[in-house]
């Protein structure tokens, strides 16, 4: 079997005023359909830039990313991306934000009132339903996350992005979150890529957690497949001795190896 | 952390009103408290004579007080200027009735305004539509922002009446020449705050569009425009007050029945209370052109501003 999705030999620099910063070398990476990846990393790596990559957002400098066996190169829906401060439009409600999505992807196969099932569904996915009508300001920012999820899963796309999306987030809300998208990966079997800052986040959602070694030229240190059977129940996995064994090998890779050093400037 | 880049007019309350809101909503999703029911306040007669006072009294009160020295000032009879005594004696049919008309240059001012104000509308309609699309073009290139701002910058401060020789040469018609003369006033703080509108749309809202997918038509409409329209709109509420200041001064010019023609006509032939009364129709239109945009403004921008 071909992997879904590969990153095959990923180089990515900034060039600016003639100085060039190395943010990834050699980033190899093969994906499955369906499976749930978790990129780890110290603040400033290049997990975004990453992304990013996946996304089509920036372009990579060298190798490429294939996408069933097919390279992409710019950005599409088939690679929807929920971004770190949720990025709905402030001027539109949010059923038409997630309509704005829907109607772009689906507008030609889909008929007026099966785009319209199609959003209420998607707000469903997320119980974000009953605010349809309220402005992005007019929510809280766990619900516009949840927005922001539920306009993504709406393009319907192979491939979810999810860059640091409950970053922002306080503790509660988070779990919250984070089992909501537990629900959304069992349910549709959706392949996503989740870049986050934290341990028990990647090792409670994640198959297999990419950990980067820190930048420049950031490569992948070590990547950690976590064998515990789906569904996960985060209470009791708090006791489970796979579970504590993941999280202190990353927590090892991170503050034992490659201890974040703040770069000289 | 957040990306957004700050949008100008009225992020400050609003991003205190967004917190408010977001808590408010967390604490009915959250935990049940019992509230209690604070009274609505009623509709209250009271509190809005008040306020009304408070903003209608101050300047009536100075413009009697104005009215009032202008009158002792103005009242010998070698004054060279009338009073405001002499004004409401001698052009009482044009303060009274506005809409009278005894047939060609024998009508009311609000027919002379109407006709400057249609003039004003084609120039500053075209000058709107126009500004615009060139500022959304030029917003999108640095190098294109580059090139020519620095150009925008200087042609912005030439004042209207110096256009209207160029223009008069260019149209040879006197309305087309007036039109031109507002629409090349009025253009350029629409182009430079659009341009500057687009430049600071949020890499966010680009790229949720990128990753849709959305084309460059779709694009303008779907983001481009009310992400920059706090931006366009200080440059439309900009732009129609000098296409009103341009109006009065290609009509000097160009004649027909505008108000800025009635003024020119009135000074040669020695009506200057004509002219007071004139003076005062066009800032009071002025004035409610410049509240009808931002008045526009403040409905259309309502989303953008506040994230
Ligand atoms: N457009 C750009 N131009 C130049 N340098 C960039 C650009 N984007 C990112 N970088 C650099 O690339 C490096 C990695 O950035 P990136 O945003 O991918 O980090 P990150 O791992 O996502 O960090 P964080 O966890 O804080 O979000 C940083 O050093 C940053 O300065
Ligand atoms: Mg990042």
């Amino acid at each position: 079997m071909t992997a879904y999705l590969k990153l095959d030999h990923i180089d990515k620099h900034f060039d600016r005023a003639g100085a060039r910063t190395e943010v990834l070398k050699g980033i190899n990476l093969t994906i499955d359909k369906g499976e749930f990846v978790s990129i780890i990393g110290h603040s400033g790596c290049g997990k975004s830039t990453m992304l990013n990559l996946i996304a089509g957002l920036t372009k990579v400098s060298a190798g490429a990313v294939l996408l069933e066996n097919r390279e992409v190169n710019a950005p599409g829906p088939e690679r929807a991306v929920v971004f770190q401060n949720h990025s709905l439009l402030p001027w539109l409600t949010v059923y038409d934000n997630v309509n704005l999505a829907v109607s772009k992807v689906f507008g030609s196969k889909k008929t007026k009132a099966e785009r319209h099932d199609w959003v209420m569904h998607n707000l469903d996915l997320v119980q974000m339903a009953h605010a349809g009508d309220k402005r992005p300001a007019e929510i809280s920012g766990g619900m516009k996350q949840r927005v922001g999820i539920a306009r993504a899963l709406s393009m319907e796309p192979k491939i979810l992005l999810l860059d640091e999306p409950f970053g922002a987030l306080d503790a509660l809300t988070r779990a919250h979150l984070q089992d909501a998208v537990m629900e959304i990966h069992a349910r549709l079997g959706n392949t996503m890529v989740m870049i986050t800052h934290d341990v028990d986040e990647a090792v409670l959602l994640s198959d297999r957690i990419v950990m980067m070694t820190n930048g420049p030229a950031a490569r992948i240190g070590e990547v950690l497949s976590v064998p515990i059977p789906r569904p996960r129940d985060r209470i009791a996995l708090a006791a489970d001795r796979t579970y504590l064994k993941c999280r202190e090998a990353v927590l090892k890779f991170l503050y034992e190896r490659h201890r974040f050093v703040e770069a000289a400037e | 952390m957040s990306a957004l880049a700050p949008i100008p007019s009225g992020s400050g309350p609003s991003t205190s009103a967004d917190r408010k809101a977001a808590g408010s909503a967390r604490a009915t999703t959250g935990t049940v408290v019992a509230l209690s029911r604070r009274p609505q306040p009623r509709f209250n007669l009271k509190r809005i004579g008040l306020g009304l006072a408070q903003s209608v009294l101050p300047p009536l009160v100075v413009l009697a007080l104005l009215v009032g020295l202008w009158q002792v000032l103005c009242s010998a009879p070698d004054a060279s200027l009338p009073s405001p005594a002499t004004v409401w004696e001698q052009s009482r049919d044009l303060i009274v009735s506005p809409f009278f008309d005894n047939g060609s240059q024998d009508i009311g001012l609000g027919w002379r305004v109407l006709v400057s104000l249609q003039r004003v509308a084609y120039g500053f309609g075209l000058a709107a539509i126009a500004g615009i699309l060139v500022g959304a073009v030029i917003g999108q290139s640095v190098w294109a922002m580059r090139g020519l701002d620095p150009i925008f910058q200087v042609l912005r401060t030439v004042p209207p009446l110096a256009w209207l020789p160029l223009s008069l040469a260019a149209f040879q018609q006197a309305n087309p020449s007036a039109i031109f003369v507002i629409f090349i006033t009025s253009i350029w703080p629409v182009i430079i705050n659009t341009a500057v509108g687009v430049r600071n749309i949020p890499a966010d809202y680009r790229n949720v569009a990128e990753v849709l997918r959305l084309n460059q038509i779709e694009f303008f409409f779907k983001i481009m425009l009310p992400a920059a329209s706090p931006y366009i709109f200080t440059g439309l509420r900009i732009g129609v007050g000098l296409s009103w200041l341009a109006i009065v001064a290609a009509e000097m010019l160009t004649g027909g029945v505008g108000i800025g023609f009635f003024i020119w006509d009135a000074w040669n032939s020695s009506r200057l209370p004509d002219i007071i009364v004139a003076l005062v129709y066009i800032g009071v239109v002025g004035f409610i052109l410049d509240k009808l945009v931002a008045f526009a403004a403040r409905i259309i921008t309502r989303g953008a501003a506040t994230n």
